[in-house]
């Protein structure tokens, strides 16, 4: 599986807005490139980013391998990160919270 | 007969003239995410540094005005680059669960351009901001040795 790297406060007060960093390593080709002979290198992408609080949807965004976003720390638990992408890519990672 | 040099010239001009977006197109994208509502000016943040030595890999943040209450919030966020060959370069969705209104992500810029950043707010209405970048080494379509 692809190398993730995420940053999740381990701790938080509750209701306090954490910041949330999700990386996935990926070539993010762009199918307009093309090789040295002018053969189209085919797309190869990011397609899909799911953030998950203890099940909950709260974050989702499209087409890319690194993003920075908030959400509120509600309560102590896993929050699962999942990304899928072009040729059947998938990668996930998690990270737990204690909220107090 | 072509030479290796006089195809090559020709490749790439035919993978810029195919691989790149217009204003059009953009408008376009635009327009499939609104579905034609009007999109005033304000609330938007869209920060980007003016001068990109290195369209591979720009720093990009958007924030919205928004108290991002159930009530009140912002819904999705998206990015749009005129000249890029795929013009919509990220979507994200939010909620009142995300607290503040703001992202940070890495794109690529293909040339310079004026990027557009598109809000859409719980009430349904939609708020832009653009910045104007120059940039220095183009990315996206470039050929790979």
């Amino acid at each position: 599986m692809a190398r993730t790297l995420v940053h999740v406060p381990a701790r938080a007060a509750k209701g306090q807005i954490i910041e949330i960093k999700a990386l996935v390593g990926h070539v993010m080709e762009t199918g307009f490139r093309r090789t040295e002979s002018g053969a189209l290198i085919p797309r190869d992408i990011i397609r899909s980013f799911v953030c998950s609080y203890n099940g909950a949807e709260v974050f989702r965004a499209d087409f890319h391998p690194l993003i920075e976003f908030p959400t509120i720390a509600t309560e102590s638990g896993k929050l699962e990160f999942r990304w899928t992408g072009d040729n059947g890519f998938s990668a996930e990672a998690s990270a737990p919270i204690t909220v107090e | 007969m072509i030479s290796r040099r006089h195809f090559l010239a020709l490749a790439c001009a035919l993978a810029a003239g195919n691989a790149r977006a217009t204003p059009a197109a953009m408008q376009e994208a635009i327009r499939k995410i609104t579905g034609g509502a009007e999109v005033a000016k304000g609330k938007v943040r869209l920060e980007v540094a003016p001068l990109i030595e290195n369209g591979n890999s720009v720093v990009l943040s958007v924030s919205v005005d928004s108290p991002m209450t159930a009530a009140e919030h912002v819904k999705a966020i998206h990015v749009f680059a005129p000249e890029n060959p795929l013009p919509n370069m990220v979507s994200a969705y939010l909620g009142p669960r995300s607290g503040r209104a703001h992202i940070t992500t890495r794109v690529r810029v293909a040339d310079s351009q004026t990027l557009v950043a598109v809000a859409q707010l719980s009430d349904g209405s939609f708020w832009s901001d653009s910045a104007a970048v120059v940039v220095t080494l183009a990315a996206c379509t470039e050929e790979v040795k």
